[in-house]
């Protein structure tokens, strides 16, 4: 076991290109707060797409579960700062061109809706576009996209463990500031996704989980919040237990209620306008 | 004598009543009776009557579209006399809106007003509600009509992410005016941002006449400032410890006050549907300046007090009151819980207009106030 834990760090440490930016932010004092992990950031966009985080293994809390449960163990993992933009989507689907807004197969994207906020099948819009968040995806498509960078879409548990993290804390996820601050955040989203360099960093590094878009997990069904969320499962599974607060160990964590009922809606071929995705590896 | 002569009725369904229960009040019943006139008569329970009713459903013949309105506005009533198949469309919208004076608050609506449309069917009509989430929506949505049923009275099956759509059928079995709202989790906040409205069953012998009807619904928000630019949104504090920054009538301070007030004539006979989609407080329903004739508690369709000053509204209910507005002048919808009132913004007005009758009131000497 020591030999294989030590062999998969290894393999971490090797395949953890040393990426500037994210290893600034990395570096920042916990309390250094925003601005100053910001001021030690190139500018994003195309050009330094792939820009990742390096996690530590932890453990989080995760909502459906029994006070007193123990905590969610998550493994070392590396996470994109950024999420994806359109410029990197559109690199993606001139090399695939399956995945063009006109060619992709229905089954894997609702074809109406899919790229919808594109002015063409390679024309995102102005440089600024380019720079904002892709989104109106599917998860097929994301999934694809992270394959051909030889990566993969998070898990809710890594997800859910980084997103723990404010801008000074890793575990802020029952701060009433911040949940509260999650809460007017989402609540305010607005229309037009912002770039992505005007993400807020957390404690990790990593940059507008919370304040751009939903975000793709790999298995987004794998946890279900019944779509009447105050119902009471019937049966005895912390993870399934559909209800709203019954079976939730923290039912004031309304960011992550929200978060859950929004993946509850998901198929794997949905586009929505406001829901884009982040690679893992 | 029957047992609705008995001063007591047993309203609990049968199948729930243990045997023992059942042989006790069957001993009561046989006492009472035997007190009352010496003959043994065989009591409801042991007759075999069900204390719930077995609805009929009724034929269903064509197809029609529901008008839906806006506070305070209510649709015209039904006048047809068969069970139909009725549209209803019911978009979500989030928005931002005027609460108060300075206060822009990020709303989550049912058809982009809060409260939502009021929806009227008949009883034993088939809706076919069709729910869309307008694609610049945040979050998803659902729709839980009190008046459904099935699971989740709507919920389960209309979960819609934004940008998508959603179908389901329902019977409307039991007439009465019923709340509906969002119950997405986390389901407080989707109620305190705005999600709920009425829907009227009319029972199928139709309501009676009335010269004038208004949708009115308390709701109460929990409104802090959402940084610079941003609208208001949710206070969680405020929410969980059920200390509301505002307490309105039909979403807003002021929306049914001066020019937004409804206008009746004097001596027209007025119907108020009331609701509380709270999320938190209930509603101490009371009309300055008038007595309510008829109240129909809780929403269900039988008058169940005359006479009446302020009648309660649980959060999640309704009640329906009727009253002739006999002379001119403002009257003031209150929740009666005061400061609600006076401080919280929960105050609305219905303008009578017309001519004076000192048969009923006439100010002798003082101060006049009110201007009309």
């Amino acid at each position: 076991m020591l030999h294989l834990r030590s062999l998969s760090l290894l393999a971490t440490l090797c395949l953890t290109l040393p990426v500037s930016a994210a290893s600034a932010a990395q570096r920042e004092p916990a309390s250094g707060g925003v601005r100053a992990a910001r001021a030690a950031d190139s500018p994003v966009g195309v050009t330094d797409a792939g820009a990742m985080v390096r996690l530590p293994a932890g453990s989080y809390r995760p909502l459906y579960g029994r006070v007193g449960d123990p905590p969610t163990r998550v493994g070392a993992f590396r996470l994109d700062r950024d999420p994806v933009t359109r410029g990197d989507f559109l690199a993606f689907v001139r090399q695939h061109p399956s995945w063009r807004r006109s060619a992709v197969r229905p089954l894997f994207a609702d074809r109406a809706a899919y790229l919808s906020n594109w002015a063409g099948d390679l024309d995102v819009g102005d440089a600024a576009d380019a720079r904002r968040p892709v989104t109106s995806v599917s998860w097929f498509a994301a999934r694809a996209y992270c394959r051909a960078q030889g990566k993969r879409l998070p898990t809710v548990a890594e997800w859910e463990y980084v997103a723990a993290a404010d801008a000074s804390s890793r575990d802020a996820a029952r701060e009433p500031l911040f949940v509260q601050h999650l809460v007017t955040l989402y609540s305010g989203r607005s229309r037009h996704t912002p770039e992505v360099a005007t993400g807020a960093i957390n404690a990790y590094g990593v940059r507008g989980l919370h304040d751009l878009v939903w975000e793709w997990v790999d298995d987004f069904n794998s946890v279900l919040v019944s779509d009447d969320s105050r119902a009471v499962g019937g049966r005895d599974h912390s993870l399934f237990c559909a209800s709203g607060a019954i079976g939730a160990a923290d039912p004031s964590n309304y960011p992550a209620f929200l978060r859950y009922a929004f993946r509850a809606g998901l198929t794997g071929a949905t586009t929505v306008s406001a829901l884009g995705f982040r690679c893992a590896a | 004598m029957t047992t609705s002569q008995l001063p007591f009725t047993i309203h609990v369904p049968l199948r729930r009543i243990g045997l023992g229960t059942v042989l006790a009040i069957g001993a009561i019943l046989a006492s009472a009776t035997l007190a009352g006139c010496g003959a043994p008569v065989a009591s409801a329970a042991e007759r075999g009557e069900s204390a719930v009713p077995t609805r009929a459903l009724p034929e269903i013949v064509g197809e029609e579209r529901a008008v839906l309105t806006v506070a305070p506005n209510v649709p015209p009533p039904i006048t047809r006399t068969h069970a139909t198949r009725v549209l209803v469309e019911l978009e979500t919208i989030e928005k931002t809106m005027t609460l108060a004076d300075g206060v822009e608050y990020g709303f989550w609506t049912f058809g982009g007003n809060v409260p939502g449309n009021f929806i009227r069917v008949r009883e034993g009509d088939l809706v076919e509600f069709t729910m869309t989430n307008h694609e610049h929506s945040v979050v998803p949505h659902n729709i839980d009509l009190h008046a459904v049923t099935g699971p989740g009275g709507g919920a389960s099956a209309t979960l819609t992410l934004p940008g998508g759509e959603s179908v389901f059928t329902f019977r409307a079995l039991n007439p009465g005016l019923y709340v509906y709202h969002c119950a997405v989790s986390p389901v407080p906040m989707h109620i305190a941002n705005g999600m709920y409205g009425l829907i009227l069953v009319e029972p199928k012998e139709g309501m009676t006449k009335v010269d004038r009807e208004f949708y009115v619904m308390q709701s109460e928000f929990y409104a802090m400032p959402g940084g610079p630019g941003k609208p208001h949104t949710l206070d969680m504090e405020k929410g969980a410890a059920e200390q509301p920054t505002h307490v309105v009538f039909n979403g807003s301070v002021g929306s049914m006050t001066g020019d937004k007030a409804p206008q009746v004539r004097a001596g027209e006979s007025v119907r108020l549907f009331v609701g509380n989609g709270g999320p938190n407080l209930s509603s101490s329903f009371h009309v300055i300046g008038e007595v309510f004739d008829n109240v129909y508690g809780e929403g269900g369709i039988d008058i169940t007090q005359r006479n009446v000053q302020t009648t309660m509204i649980p959060a999640g209910g309704s009640t329906i009151v009727e009253f002739r507005a006999e002379v001119p002048g403002s009257l003031v919808l209150v929740d009666h819980a005061i400061f609600r009132a006076f401080n919280k913004g929960a105050l609305g007005m219905i303008t009578v207009t017309g001519d004076k009758n000192a048969e009923v009131f006439a100010q002798k000497k003082g101060i006049t106030l009110s201007a009309h």
